[in-house]
């Protein structure tokens, strides 16, 4: 039927380089940048009205004491600006930057009330915590160490967040990471114009210069370590292994070359130079969570000439946030409402098109949003790359080997504690997948847990 | 459009805004530049014995942000020599002949000296004289300024060789670097002088240098007390002018009032308490002379507003309304009420009143906005929750009377009702 395609057009369109040196340090460039000037970030922090028992606090999930770390800017304390932070969230300086700060603290900053533009809290957040980073500053001591020793599998936010926690008590921490470098998917996930590798990595030596955080790279949980070794070596182990890739679309043609997982495509360009990650003429994007964004976005900005997201909801229904959604918008992606991937197909091996259905809304669903129900009617997208980005899935089979009980693959914990005593667990392993901010927490009340665990009072 | 012209002591000036003695007013340059810029009067400068400056000489207090709310200087009168002083003076009359011109004055402490200075700038052509018997700094470790203001008796001895001289208006300038400024406003009232103005800056130290440990502002590794002067003297120089304007001696002069003026409202609060014009330096020396424009523009509107056709219509307006403590209406009541319609949740009211307050604030949690209510039988209506809310009338004051006649202390006290009753 409309598959006439010309030979000519059949020239393969996924490529890299496709633009020059300076077009891809203009398209990643920190897209938040800070403030310039000290002057700049005390007029910002004397804006701030000091709320008691702050909107802003209550709805960051580490419940930084915001109020106190911006008047400790504007009192030039920043050194207590920075530990106020830390205090709460050891990767505050990251979420300053990753954070979707319009849902979280800025998102109920009291001046939104008075239609007023919310107090730029992320970004002063950034100012003291870049500056503690920068000047190394040391601002917790760690205790004698006490003898005991805890396993932690994955150096993402979760688990660098309970070791930080950990090791102030004096406990000496192992952290087993599958990839060779720490952070997560801060260091692996998130779209690069946000953070950048020097940063990542800059943010976990700052972490583990508290001293008594070993990382242990190229360990993977089943593969190099197994749970019951580290059951025997240490006094209790806190799994933070995160999610693996996005979630199957379960239609014909997926396995087209040509069809992307959005997480390993972020992960490409996180650990690639720009130049050397291949990208489609015409994209389409399933999904529109954060990582959907993050994916075609940098799609856009690595030259693809069309990037089209397929959302089967409405803009109501929406996942990511308006501010996200508006980076898509400026960098010239397309977005389809109600349509869902019916098919892919492909000519040649190589995918051509995607086959949508398109929705209409019906009742509402667990998540409380109407969900999406589908129609008779369909329509067809000419395309050379799709990239899946419809939520992530969690290690099932990892987790069932290891006997970890689980409810479709997401680990279940009762205060942090596993089905197995002494084997705690948090952060997206758990809640399958959430924000960077949350699995810090997640870390935290791990550690917490721990540390009750092996009678230490915290 | 009302008319903002002043006449002070038959000096007249198109508005009542003058540039006090400081370097806004040294020379001639900066005074055509005010006048231009629309500025009544001025007062020069003060003339009198040689001098010599130190470098740096200003300091400030900044709050929240903002720059300046308060200023000290360790500036000597005029260093320029006197001659060039005073053909100066001579051309800016001339050449603004509408202006008010008033000298002021600072001599050694000899009659001999005080009459050749008075004649000197008499010849001038100036309107009239300013003593200048308050700087608090420099000159008084030589017996002038605050030295003479701080001793009725000196204060009246000066005040007397003047008007001995003098043929034009003389305004004495008052200290506030007393207990009280009335015993030597009353003494130079009585010597003679024609006016009073008030106040001359408050000795003060700004800050320290927390480096180096030395306080501001900063001269070769030391510092000396500073003339505190900027919005933030504003109210002790009402609550000065107040006491000048209701003592029966005083209260006879015309006053200029100043300290702290900025803008025609400070202005307008200054002539309520009495004063006949005001004065003003540290506005002008933190955004130049153009903020004379909104003065006259802001005072004219509120006039207009008010109905007052002319100045006097509403010099001394309020000074009545300031009474001793022990004459107010215990009866009057109020409690706060807060409009939940315009509250942004803050929280500022609560912790406010709950940690320094009377505890009369409900906080009903809620996440991430707690609710705030005010508990009337504990409220004490004080007015702190509605002074640190930072919406604009999202908490008032509701009147509750606790009884409908009027009720002063000493009646209370006679009639034997509760003590301590909160």
């Amino acid at each position: 039927m409309l598959l006439n395609i010309k030979q000519s057009e059949l020239i393969i369109m996924i490529k890299n380089n496709r633009l020059t040196k300076e077009q891809y340090e203009e398209n990643f460039r920190d897209i938040h940048p800070p403030f310039e000037t000290h002057d700049a970030a005390l007029v910002e922090a004397n804006r701030c009205l000091f709320c008691y028992d702050a909107p802003c606090t209550k709805s960051c999930p580490t419940s930084i004491n915001i109020p106190k770390f911006i008047k400790q800017i504007s009192t030039e304390n920043i050194k207590g600006s920075a530990h106020t932070i830390f205090q709460s969230n050891i990767m505050g300086a990251g979420c300053s930057k990753v954070c979707p700060v319009e849902k979280l603290c800025e998102g109920s900053c009291v001046f939104n009330l008075m239609n007023e533009t919310p107090i730029h809290i992320a970004k002063l957040q950034r100012y003291a915590t870049e500056k503690a980073i920068t000047q190394k500053w040391q601002l917790f001591e760690r205790k004698k160490p006490i003898g005991k020793k805890v396993a932690i599998v994955g150096a993402g936010p979760a688990g660098l967040s309970c070791a930080h926690v950990l090791s102030r008590e004096g406990i000496d921490v192992t952290i087993y990471e599958k990839e060779s470098k720490s952070g997560g998917l801060m260091t692996y996930g998130i779209a690069a114009y946000k953070v950048t590798p020097q940063f990542c990595e800059d943010e976990v030596n700052y972490i583990t210069s508290i001293g008594g955080i070993e990382i242990k790279y190229d360990h993977e949980l089943g593969r190099n370590i197994l749970l019951a070794d580290l059951q025997k070596n240490y006094d209790a182990v806190y799994l933070a292994i995160g999610v693996g890739l996005a979630r199957q679309l379960e239609i014909p043609g997926e396995d087209t070359e040509g069809v992307f997982d959005a997480i390993r495509f972020i992960y490409e360009l996180r650990n690639n130079d720009f130049s050397s990650v291949v990208v489609g003429d015409k994209v389409a994007v399933i999904g529109l969570g954060m990582t959907a964004i993050d994916a075609a976005t940098q799609a856009k900005r690595l030259g693809a000439k069309e990037v089209t997201i397929i959302y089967r909801r409405t803009e109501a229904e929406k996942p990511c946030t308006d501010v996200e959604l508006d980076i898509a918008k400026l960098d010239g992606c397309n977005i389809i409402w109600l349509a869902a991937p019916k098919e892919i197909k492909s000519v040649n091996g190589k995918v051509n098109q995607l086959i949508c259905s398109k929705m209409k809304l019906g009742e509402p669903d667990a998540s409380g949003r109407r969900s999406p129900v589908e129609t008779d009617e369909t329509f067809l997208l000419e395309v050379d790359m799709i990239i899946k980005a419809a939520g992530q899935t969690p290690f099932e089979k990892l987790v069932n080997d290891i006997s970890i009980k689980n409810s479709k693959g997401k680990i279940e914990i009762n205060n942090c504690v596993t089905n197995i005593k002494g084997v705690f667990a948090g952060g997206d392993c758990v809640n399958g997948g959430k924000e960077v901010v949350d699995a810090v927490q997640a870390g935290k009340d791990g550690a917490s847990s721990i540390l009750s665990y092996l009678g230490i009072k915290n | 459009m009302a008319d903002i012209s002043s006449n002070f002591l038959g000096i007249k000036s198109p508005n009542p805004f003058w540039l006090a003695s400081a370097p806004p007013t040294d020379k001639k340059i900066n005074v055509l530049r005010a006048f231009e810029a629309g500025w009544g009067g001025v007062v020069w400068k003060t003339l009198g014995s040689q001098v010599k400056n130190v470098s740096s000489r200003y300091s400030a207090v900044d709050y929240g942000g903002k720059k300046v709310m308060g200023f000290n200087n360790i500036e000597l009168i005029s260093d320029r020599p006197l001659e060039i002083n005073l053909s100066e003076i001579e051309e800016c009359i001339k050449l603004f002949p509408d202006r008010a011109m008033i000298v002021s004055l600072m001599a050694d402490n000899d009659k001999k000296s005080w009459h050749e200075l008075i004649k000197k700038v008499e010849d001038t052509g100036a309107h009239g004289f300013e003593l200048n018997f308050g700087c608090p700094h420099g000159m008084t470790e030589r017996g002038m300024g605050a030295a003479v203001g701080q001793d009725p008796e000196i204060a009246k001895m000066v005040v007397e060789w003047v008007m001995e001289a003098a043929t034009i208006p003389v305004i004495t300038k008052l200290t506030p670097n007393v207990h009280s400024v009335v015993p030597t406003g009353r003494a130079c009232v009585e010597a003679g002088t024609n006016a009073l103005s008030l106040i001359n800056t408050i000795q003060s130290v700004t800050g320290i240098d927390l480096d180096t440990l030395v306080p501001n502002p900063f001269v070769a590794g030391k510092s000396v007390f500073g003339g505190y002067c900027g919005p933030a003297v504003k109210p002790i120089a009402l609550k000065m002018l107040t006491t000048i304007s209701q003592d029966p001696v005083t209260s006879k002069v015309p006053i200029s009032g100043i300290g702290g003026v900025s803008t025609w409202k400070d202005a307008v609060e200054f002539m309520l308490l009495g004063a006949s014009n005001v004065q003003v330096c540290t506005a002008v020396m933190k955004h130049g002379f153009r903020i004379v424009e909104d003065m006259c523009e802001g005072l004219n509107n509120w006039m207009d507003e008010k109905g007052y056709k002319t100045l006097n219509d509403f010099i001394g307006k309020s000074v009545e309304k300031i009474t001793h403590w022990e004459d107010l209406d215990i009866n009057y009541h109020i409690v706060a009420n807060i409009n939940q319609d315009k509250c942004i949740h803050c929280g500022l009211c609560y912790i406010a009143c709950e940690d320094t307050s009377h505890q009369s604030i409900h906080l009903e949690y809620g996440k991430p906005y707690n609710t705030y209510s005010i508990k009337e039988e504990e409220c004490v209506g004080c007015n702190l929750c509605k002074l640190v809310c930072p919406v604009d009338n999202c908490i008032t004051m509701v009147e509750q009377r606790k009884g409908d006649e009027y009720l002063n202390w000493k009646e209370y006290q006679s009639l034997g009702l509760p003590l301590n009753d909160h």
